[in-house]
């Protein structure tokens, strides 16, 4: 018990920092809401009246906390820029998010379980180095190059999904995922390259341990050894890394979304700071945050569940 | 015996890959077949004799501009990583040995600038320090502190426990000692793959800097720089992402083979 | 009743800009057909059909669909569809009557009164009235009791004192604004939308009397519009436009390609050499004022000696082909060389490419062997950036070391623009349909003037021309205008850049305007073609 309070009062202190920090953020990079909503026909008169109306002149911590007071309440106030409500924005592009993240871990999982066993089952083996090769060759291209090669490849060249066709899932959900796939890639391949180099080493590790020599001697085929005994146990540390790619992953989506198109979070977020639409950052970055510690958080419970060995400290 | 040629193979592939990149920056540094930002009329040019590897789309030598943005490339990862590496190392002993609630708070504002979105944390540096070379070094080096802190941090959490750190404190060494003189050398082989990950993570944190056009200024040019400026010509001419793009990769592939090797 | 001279609206509003280039004439579109309009910008063809639906390719999201709340040009020109005012500009220009069918200023220059257009319907089917004329005016000129203070206000138009609705003897509607100081200029601000009087919704589903009606907007993702049957004017033939969002001008470029867009107008010429296959490359002028513009309170560029240096240092026309394959217009002082009636074209060579003179110069000024400077681009402007990496290299000829800086847009405005930090900034500027407009920030005392640039005679030539009713005079003034920028070296003028525009070839009636718009009404599908 004493350990779940300890952890939810560690989030909440983190996403008060967080809030904080978009703040202050907003407070060094130059430029509000006012001035990039008016543009540059405006004159210092108009400027100032919308500040006002923004609430952009109170003074900062009165600014502060009348926007923490919303968000503890689940209100995060209008766009500057939509004149809409921020939550309503960010629903509306979280399917796209969710869904290239979602896909991108699967396709993390069934791409580098396989491979990371292939490597370890021989290492130093053809297979294993051709894999090793090739998934860090592809570690080494930033994330909007491969986007674009992907693009240029899968959509101009060989036609398997339409440039900038993105479809809601509401409308039509099998052409979402068939578009989805192609971003989904961009997001996941250099992650594979990390979690198959991962798991190898995890996996030799534990086919030095005892357990195995017994299961080996027991007359169990060496496919049964790995998937059935192994892997398990080898999964363990994997399952942590995930949580870090979860983070990742969500952080990669702004490039992702803007190369492809896609209408997300991550692009609302580059657009609003562009605009300096503070209300629809903040949100997004609370958002994100909330995300990722709730991410950990869970893998620190999963973590114990499958090893009674982790102390809840 | 077999296995031991092929991790020798590797390293020589590794060594060879980097040397060859190195030979680019460390050439680039001093001189290059023409100035990197002398412009022609000779725009978007494929390979000939005279560009080896083509020109750009301003009439650049894209041969010169690649060694010299290796250099400058080089340079921002390696000052970065050492930053992050030194800076990490420290603060994860600390945190990681003391615990206590220095470490909690420690740990809950490198959660915190984990989660905050990079483009924000760049936005927010470039506003504070400006834009340009040296200023990117800093504001990279801060940006990889937490991630190297925490990978020392948990190492440290588990060797602090270990019998030979008990004896050496009944022997009566000091916090300090124990720290980095016993600690430190059995945090190598974690350290060492988080540096060679680090290394690919900063070529990679430049590309995107630039990617955001806050990176190296142009008419300056970086592997990155170069690699994002390219992805408009891919199509009329690819052979300008195709250098910066093959440096990256050696560099990425190279360290990577050599580190695999050294552990 | 004031006496109103009864000048010819078509006279007065012939602003006279001339349309440089269009489509048609591009090699690639060599048909019979694409010739037709190739003089005036428009692709003509015999046989245009009705029906069918397109998607345009944008790059910028817009900022408000409320169209006197809507600020940026990107939101404008998609909004141009939705949205007419008093009068609306033509392809050549002119301001031709919209929700009003006539107009006639006071020969003082102190009263506009206007004819409201018999059977101008809104787009949810209630007639347009007086009052909605006079609301709508207020509103966008500030006039209203309470100001919402995300409208905005026409500045220019704060010389009405009175805007009132009256009948005449026969039964007309008749709209009248009574100024406070004259000025003969102000059509070119009344192009701004009438809107209805009691609706409160325009934010979200807009609702005005263009000849396209508003059907729905995702942000970052699409606006899509459709036919207005009501339309008073000339229908559109399309029945349905969605204008697509994308993120950048390489996204859209690349959904250009797959064929996912058939209408794209921001593309460079280098694109633009790629697309010859499925699309017609229609190539106009972006009516931007391309230059290098210096801040005359940073030292050196208060000594005009060192801003005539910059000028004979930079090679304007090595510009022009390093960034744009040789195309667009070179200028020479403040005016877009589209707004061919008023633009000075004497003043486009004063200041030719002299190494020599630029090094002489700068001796006299101090500096023999150059200074170090700083020129701040907007990043998110590729075009700009390029034409900053060429100058830094021309200025190191005369010993002139510049050094980019690339700020996010935001951060331009504020800091660049409006705190006016900064040496020198590559940018172009729009402006609306009036000679005024274009020069006006240059006042002494204007907000806009964030090159803090001061000469008393250009202000005082600038009342008068804004006065002055006689058309030759203020074309003069306006002339002499641009002259005492040159020679004051204000800042140096490069180009009104050359746009290009990919439709596709199944399309025909791009045109080009000379205001910042997409006119989506004029374009139709080629009739041989299956319109879908």
């Amino acid at each position: 018990m004493r350990y779940y309070v300890k952890k939810i009062v560690s989030l909440i202190m983190v996403l008060f920092l967080i809030m904080l920090l978009t703040f202050i953020a907003f407070q060094v990079i130059p430029g509000d809401g006012a001035i990039s909503r008016l543009g540059v026909d405006a004159t210092d008169e108009e400027v100032e009246a919308l500040r006002e109306a923004l609430g952009l002149n109170r003074s900062l911590p009165e600014r502060f906390f009348s926007f923490l007071g919303g968000a503890v309440h689940g209100d995060f106030g209008k766009s500057y820029q939509y004149s809409k409500p921020v939550s309503e924005l960010l629903t509306a592009r979280l399917p796209a998010t969710v869904g290239l993240a979602a896909i991108s871990i699967i396709l993390i999982l069934v791409i580098s379980v396989p491979l990371g066993l292939l490597c370890s089952r021989k290492e130093g083996g053809a297979a294993d180095r051709a894999v090793t090769i090739l998934t860090q060759t592809l570690m080494a291209v930033p994330a909007f190059f491969l986007g674009i090669i992907i693009t240029l490849v899968f959509g101009l060249i060989l036609k398997w999904f339409q440039i900038g066709g993105y479809i809601d899932p509401k409308v039509n959900f099998t052409g979402f995922l068939q578009y989805m796939i192609f971003p989904a890639a961009a997001v996941a391949v250099p992650k594979i390259a990390m979690t198959v180099k991962f798991l190898k080493t995890s996996v030799l590790r534990e086919l030095k341990l005892d357990y195995v020599r017994t299961a080996r001697s027991k007359g169990n085929t060496e496919r049964v050894v790995l998937w059935r005994h192994v892997l398990k146990n080898a999964l363990i540390p994997v399952i942590t890394f995930m949580g870090m790619v979860i983070a990742d992953v969500l952080a990669g989506s702004i490039v992702i979304e803007q190369v492809f198109n896609l209408p997300g979070v991550g692009r609302l977020l580059v657009v609003a700071i562009g605009n300096r639409d503070y209300p629809v950052v903040e949100a997004v970055v609370v958002y994100i945050a909330a995300v990722v510690l709730i991410v950990n958080f869970i893998v620190d419970l999963l973590y114990q569940k499958v090893d009674p060995r982790v102390r809840m400290r | 015996m077999k296995k031991q040629n092929q991790k020798n193979w590797s390293l020589i592939f590794g060594i060879v890959l980097v040397s060859i990149v190195c030979v680019f920056a460390f050439v680039g540094l001093f001189w290059t077949p023409y100035e990197p930002t002398a412009m022609s009329i000779l725009k978007n040019k494929p390979p000939s004799f005279a560009h080896p590897f083509g020109t750009d789309n301003l009439g650049r030598d894209i041969l010169s501009r690649v060694m010299d943005g290796a250099s400058t490339t080089f340079l921002i990862s390696v000052i970065t990583v050492t930053i992050g590496l030194v800076a990490g190392t420290v603060v994860g002993a600390f945190t990681g040995y003391y615990g206590g609630i220095i470490d909690e708070l420690l740990m809950r504002l490198n959660d915190t600038l984990t989660s905050f979105p990079s483009i924000l944390l760049a936005l927010v540096f470039v506003s504070v320090i400006g834009t340009g070379k040296y200023n990117i070094i800093l504001a990279l080096g801060v940006i990889f502190i937490p991630s190297f802190a925490r990978v020392v941090r948990s190492e440290y959490i588990v060797q602090k426990e270990l019998d030979y750190v008990r004896n050496a404190k009944l022997l009566g060494a000091g916090d300090l000692r124990i720290m980095f003189v016993h600690i430190l050398p059995n945090t190598k082989p974690i350290l060492l793959s988080s540096l060679t990950i680090g290394f690919n993570n900063a070529i990679l944190a430049e590309a995107g800097m630039s990617y955001l056009s806050l990176g190296v200024q142009p008419p300056d040019a970086s592997l990155g720089e170069m690699l994002s400026n390219a992805q408009t010509y891919l199509l009329n001419a690819p052979w300008f992402a195709l250098a910066p793009g093959l440096m990256i990769v050696f560099t990425v592939l190279g360290f990577s083979l050599i580190s695999e090797n050294l552990k | 009743m004031k006496k109103h001279g009864k000048i010819l609206l078509a006279l007065l509003l012939i602003l006279g800009i001339s349309m440089l280039g269009g489509c048609g004439k591009n090699e690639n579109s060599s048909d019979d057909q694409e010739k037709g309009g190739a003089d005036n910008g428009v692709t003509a063809t015999k046989n245009p059909s009705y029906g069918g639906s397109i998607v345009v390719g944008i790059t910028q999201d817009l900022d408000s669909l409320d169209p006197h709340k809507a600020k940026a040009a990107g939101t404008e020109e998609v909004l141009f569809n939705i949205f007419e005012g008093i009068v609306k500009p033509d392809k050549d220009g002119n301001l031709v009557p919209a929700v009003a069918s006539d107009v006639a200023i006071s020969e003082d220059g102190m009263s506009y009164t206007f004819t409201l257009r018999d059977g101008v319907k809104f787009h949810n089917g209630t007639p347009v009235t007086a009052e909605d004329v006079v609301y709508s005016l207020k509103r966008y000129a500030g006039l209203l009791e309470t100001v919402d203070p995300e409208v905005k206000v026409t500045s220019a138009l704060s010389c009405i004192s009175d805007i009132t609705a009256s009948e005449d003897e026969s039964g007309k509607s008749k709209i009248t604004l009574t100024l406070s100081e004259a000025n003969t200029e102000l059509l070119g601000y009344l192009t701004g939308a009438i809107i209805p009087k009691d609706y409160d919704k325009q934010a979200d589903a807009p609702v005005g009397t263009g000849p396209f009606r508003f059907v729905s907007y995702t942000p970052l993702q699409s606006f899509v519009m459709e036919k207005n049957p009501d339309y008073y004017g000339d229908a559109a033939y399309l029945d349905k436009v969605t204008f697509k969002i994308s993120a950048d001008v390489d996204a859209a470029f690349l959904e250009l390609l797959a064929g996912g867009i058939d209408v794209f107008p921001y593309l460079t010429s280098e694109q633009a050499s790629q697309l010859t296959e499925k699309f017609n490359i229609c190539v106009g002028t972006t009516n931007l004022v391309q230059a290098l513009f210096l801040n005359h309170a940073e030292k050196p560029f208060d000594d005009i000696r060192v801003r005539q240096a910059m000028c004979h240092a930079i090679n304007r026309q090595e510009i022009l082909d390093m960034v744009a394959d040789g195309k667009g217009s070179l200028i020479g002082s403040g005016m877009f060389a589209g707004f061919a009636k008023y633009f000075n074209a004497d003043l486009v060579n004063t200041y030719n490419y002299d190494i020599e003179k630029a090094k002489e110069l700068l001796t006299a000024a101090g500096y023999p062997d150059g200074f170090e400077m700083t020129i701040t681009v907007p990043s998110n402007y590729q075009f700009h950036v390029d034409t900053a990496q060429v100058i830094v290299e021309q200025l190191k000829k005369v010993g002139v070391q510049a050094k980019i800086q690339l700020v996010e847009w935001g951060t331009w405005l504020s800091d660049t623009y409006r705190g006016r930090q900064f040496q020198t900034t590559i940018v172009g500027l729009d402006a609306n349909l009036a000679p005024s407009d274009v020069l006006k920030r240059y006042r002494s005392t204007a907000s806009s003037n964030f090159l803090t640039y001061n000469n008393a005679e250009f202000d005082e030539i600038f009342a008068l021309a804004v006065a002055e009713a006689d058309d030759a005079k203020k074309v003069a003034y306006y002339k002499q205008l641009q002259e005492i920028l040159t020679n004051d070296a204000a800042s140096v003028y490069i180009q009104d850049p050359a746009s290009y525009v990919a439709v596709s070839k199944k399309l025909s009636g791009y045109t080009f305007y000379p205001v910042y718009v997409q006119d989506m009404s004029k374009i139709y599908y080629i009739e041989t073609e299956q319109a879908k």
